[in-house]
């Protein structure tokens, strides 16, 4: 019984349904596992009991045959979704013992496709950081950690460790500029950012509103798109979600790629490029070669300027849709003589450095004065990387670059610490997606040299994640990564 | 009418711009399903959209959409097809978001003009700049409580137009009849129920002086919600005055917001404009920017009322009324119904005269509106009728009037149920005036000896003696014949 947290979502699906295991005892299975794995803080909120009571009402489904899409499937949820009667604090201090008197869609979606939720995951501070350091509950740390204790990544990294220590049998993430592709990166998992819109907002506290976009972390390329056709869908309460229809994604898999062009953006594969990586990155085109796909260079020339435009337009954002935290409806509140002096106490103490720094930045980006030279500017070569993408997607139909750089590094790295812009350039492959609104799935590609896990991303083009499905599965099983 | 400031030195010019804030009259908020409903218990109409609960996002309203558009269209103003949603940043304990979602740079109404009749027959254009639409804040509470603040979000969200006029007033009298002129093209839009009073329509006035014939424009004041007309009368004429004063005495006006104090009528000086806060203006990022059709705005156009300068010009035409008259009953709605109502196959120019005077008069004496009159439009029509007809006579006609306000009936059941009417037999009639002459044969041989002003001493024993009810006309005819 042991190996049932090793199942991935579809493998448990089939055990459940054929009656092999029952739901309680496969969320008792990874009950266990939670709390063997409480080293690496993956949970912040455990609602395990909440969670057994979920799973016996799935195995009521299977018993009455009204099993739905996830019956009885244990899941993670980050601690961005807001999740009725459960406390949800975005990690941070701001938002102490706040407990939503409503659920997010996404996760409304997923309990109404039967799912078990087993708690709420670490995460950085208001999704702010590529390591979960700027959790106010403390780092997860990456289970591939030996010696040294290793980031999971982030802002997603809890979702990250949970699911590749097996803590949940698929997770929700969020990701803003790389937060669901670069903590899969980190643990060797699979992540998909769907295209801006596919997945309603409503719910998700606001980090970047015209960047959020909510995604699944699974075990394999096969859950990301089962649990990704549970979690989308158009919303009318996300006035910027699609209205467009969620196809069966999992069809797709299996698919023939012969004559698929992949694109390769010359300007990614700088001189400085980790050689580990590249050379992962020609083995992955090699292998898609292989099965008949068209390798072709593309050019994506605005693409230097994205992580600077990225950090004004996401910190503008941030410096607004935070102002609401201000001590007077919910969460801390720190006393003062006079309505400002409660807002700077409340402030001063509940917000983190980096999301102080981020509100900062923005709050100067927006300034009178400044606004027409950064904002103004910085949507203006926003549009010029998006234009990149349409037309790169001219010449082919799918992008591939790594997600990330280089892989996990230390809890505390100083470089990383001492220096935001190192921690910005962990999410120098994957923003400039955020910024066109595409979609983008990271997968295992392999271990680099230090036995860690490195991921390669696949582009396509907006609302079309099926052939991003298609391509990866097909990797995938060139691939054949071994999971924890 | 020219209005100037006279000094012993100087003529001084006003030059005053009007900027309007009205409640848009909707069932829910702009941005949230919650009700609009004034005079609730504090915090029962709060969604939590308008609370600012993390996550949330705001949908918008078409039925607001709808009454802006209307109200452009009242205002002879440019619809414009693309308008966009803005967020403006500051923090306030009633500002829930710590953001105000308004139009800034695109605003759904651009230019437009309205006609004002000034009391010298005059009449002049007052130029709209635009109207944009956003949210209302909350409502703070100071006074319940010596050392605590409370909040009312009830308010908060509601719909909000702001109309901003040109600065083209000249007088306070010129600012009284826009707002009246406004106040009455909303209430006839059924946009708005301009009730100053309950803040449902709030006005703010920049005001500034120059010596008459400069072009140029000097320092502004603007004063903060005024509400009433007579108010922002009031402070338009004091701040003005104001400003000459410290004009002559050698000074200058520098920019600043000032409060209107209904206790004395002036104004008070709250801030400086250069310490006013950078609201950080970007756009929304929740809100798609708002596109209209031109067959959106054609149906918006077919559904309009006759405003009430049309109405007025027909009135003067169809019923020959004067325009005093006319731009009286057009006001409102309800008294131009109420009027072409009652003046249905009767003749308008009489109805017109009984409703603005003996109705008018009765209603103000009992502190009544016009729904509440005990007095319906059928019963003045066929008062005018019964008159015409000379079923009862003028005099009679005052006293049925009585008789209809505190016994509601239609007049000729009260003629018949008291037996007003009028006598037209001319045998009756002359019977009674040789009853008349016989008594008072001194006055009778007076007359013919010359002295015919006795002539009116006659009629009034002939009315005296028939108690009203002989018709003058055939009394004065009579008696001419028989006195010779």
């Amino acid at each position: 019984m042991t190996d049932l947290i090793k199942l991935t979502v579809s493998e448990a699906l089939k055990g459940l349904k054929s009656r092999q295991f029952s739901a309680v005892e496969l969320t008792k299975a990874y009950i266990k596992q939670m709390e063997e794995g409480r080293k690496y803080n993956a949970y912040v909120v455990e609602t395990t009991e909440q969670a057994l009571e979920q799973a016996k009402l799935s195995d009521e489904h299977y018993t009455n045959g009204t099993n739905r899409a996830l019956e009885g499937i244990p899941l993670g949820v980050k601690d961005l979704f807001c999740t009725k009667g459960i406390q949800t604090t975005a990690c941070s201090h701001i938002l102490d013992n706040f407990v939503p008197q409503y659920e997010s869609t996404v996760t409304q979606n997923l309990l109404n496709n039967g799912s078990v939720f087993l708690g709420k995951l670490n995460m950085d501070e208001f999704a702010m950081g590529s390591s979960t350091e700027t959790s106010y509950y403390k780092p997860a740390v990456n289970p591939y950690s030996k010696d040294k204790l290793l980031v999971p990544g982030g802002s997603s990294g809890g979702s990250a460790a949970a699911v590749c220590a097996n803590m949940c049998a698929a997770a929700t993430g969020t990701d803003t500029g790389g937060s669901i592709r670069q903590p899969a990166s980190f643990c060797g998992i699979t992540g998909i950012k769907p295209t801006y819109g596919r997945c309603s907002r409503w719910g998700i506290i606001a980090y970047a509103s015209s960047l959020d976009q909510a995604g699944p972390m699974t075990k394999d390329v096969r859950d990301a798109a089962i649990m990704l056709k549970c979690m989308a869908g158009y919303d009318p309460k996300d006035s910027t979600s699609a209205n467009i229809e969620v196809p069966d994604f999992e069809k797709v898999l299996g698919q023939d790629i012969k004559g698929l062009k992949i694109g390769i953006p010359k300007e990614y594969r700088s001189d400085g490029l980790n050689k580990e990586v590249a050379s992962y990155w020609d083995k992955a085109a090699e292998m898609f070669k292989l099965r008949g796909a068209e390798i072709v260079e593309i050019s994506l020339p605005h693409t230097k300027y994205a992580l600077p435009t990225y950090y004004i337009i996401a910190p503008a954002e941030t410096s607004s849709n935070l102002a609401r935290y201000d001590g007077i409806r919910y969460g801390l509140r720190i006393n003062g003589e006079k309505a400002d002096d409660l807002y700077i106490n409340t402030r001063t103490k509940g917000f983190g450095a980096e999301v102080k720094r981020r509100i900062m930045i923005g709050t100067y980006v927006l300034s009178a004065g400044y606004y027409d030279a950064y904002y103004i500017k910085a949507q203006k070569v926003r549009r010029l990387i998006k234009q990149d993408f349409e037309k790169a997607f001219e010449k082919c139909d799918l992008i591939l670059t790594p997600t990330s750089p280089f892989s996990a590094f230390e809890i505390g790295d100083k470089s990383m610490n001492e220096n935001p812009i190192n921690m910005y350039l962990n999410d120098v492959f994957t923003v400039s997606v955020n910024l066109a609104g595409l979609p983008a799935l990271s997968l295992p590609i392999g271990l680099d040299s230090k036995g860690l896990p490195l991921g390669m991303q696949l582009i396509g083009r907006a609302f079309d994640e099926e052939t991003i499905f298609k391509a990866g599965y097909a990797l995938e099983e060139d691939v054949a990564f071994k999971r924890k | 009418m020219t209005y100037t400031i006279k000094t012993e030195k100087n003529e001084w010019e006003i030059v005053c711009g009007l900027e309007i804030h009205c409640q848009i009259i909707s069932k829910s908020k702009i941005f949230s399903g919650a009700s609009t409903e004034f005079g609730d218990d504090a915090n029962v109409n709060v969604s939590f959209i308008d609370a600012g609960m993390p996550g949330m996002l705001p949908v918008l309203n078409k039925e607001c959409v709808k009454q802006a558009v209307k109200t452009g269209l009242g205002l002879n103003a440019q619809i414009n097809k693309h308008s966009v949603f803005s967020r403006k940043n500051y923090f306030y304990p009633d500002q829930p978001n710590g953001y105000q979602i308004t139009q800034y740079e695109y605003p759904i109404v651009g230019k437009g003009a309205v006609k004002i009749d000034l009391s010298d027959g005059t009449s002049k254009e007052i130029g709209i700049t635009r109207i944009h639409i956003e949210q209302d804040a909350a409502k703070s509470i100071h006074d319940l409580n010596p050392k605590k603040s409370y909040i009312d979000f009830n308010r908060a969200g509601v719909g909000l137009m702001e109309i901003v006029t040109e600065p083209d007033f000249r007088s306070p009298e010129e600012a009284g009849a826009f707002l009246r002129k406004l106040r009455s093209i909303v209430r006839y839009l059924g946009t708005c129920d301009g009730n100053m009073d309950e803040g449902s329509m709030r006005c703010d006035a920049s005001i500034s002086v120059r010596l008459k014939g400069e072009q140029k424009m000097r320092e502004r004041a603007e004063v903060k919600n005024v509400n009433s007309v007579k108010f922002a009368m009031q402070a338009i004429e004091n701040e003005a005055k104001r400003q000459v004063e410290i004009y002559e005495q050698g000074g200058t006006i520098e920019q600043q917001t000032r409060q209107f104090d209904q206790t004395t009528g002036q104004t008070k000086f709250l801030r400086l404009k250069e310490y006013a806060d950078d609201y950080r203006y970007f756009p929304e990022p929740d809100l798609p920017p708002l596109y209209l059709t031109d067959e959106y705005i054609e149906n918006i156009k077919k559904e309009m009322v006759e405003l009430p300068d049309a109405k007025k010009d027909r009135f003067i035409k169809d019923y020959a009324l004067t325009a005093y008259d006319a731009d009286i009953l057009t006001e409102s709605r309800q008294t131009a119904d109420f009027f072409e109502q009652a003046a249905k196959g009767h003749d308008g120019k009489k109805v017109a005269n009984w409703i603005l005077g003996d109705l008018f008069a009765n209603l103000n004496a009992n502190k009544l509106t016009l729904e509440q009159s005990p007095i319906t439009p059928e019963m003045i029509g066929e008062l005018v009728d019964l008159i015409a007809k000379n079923v009862i006579s003028g005099k009679i006609a005052k006293d049925v009037f009585v008789y209809m306000w505190e016994n509601p009936k239609m007049p000729s059941q009260i003629v018949e149920e008291k037996g007003l009417k009028q006598v037209t037999d001319t045998g009756a009639i002359e019977a009674v005036i040789d009853s008349v002459l016989a008594q008072n044969p001194d006055n009778v041989a007076a007359y013919k000896a010359g002295k015919v002003n006795l002539f009116g001493f006659f009629v009034g024993q002939v009315m005296k003696a028939s108690k009203g009810a002989a018709n003058p006309q055939m009394v004065n005819e009579i008696l001419k014949k028989k006195l010779g």
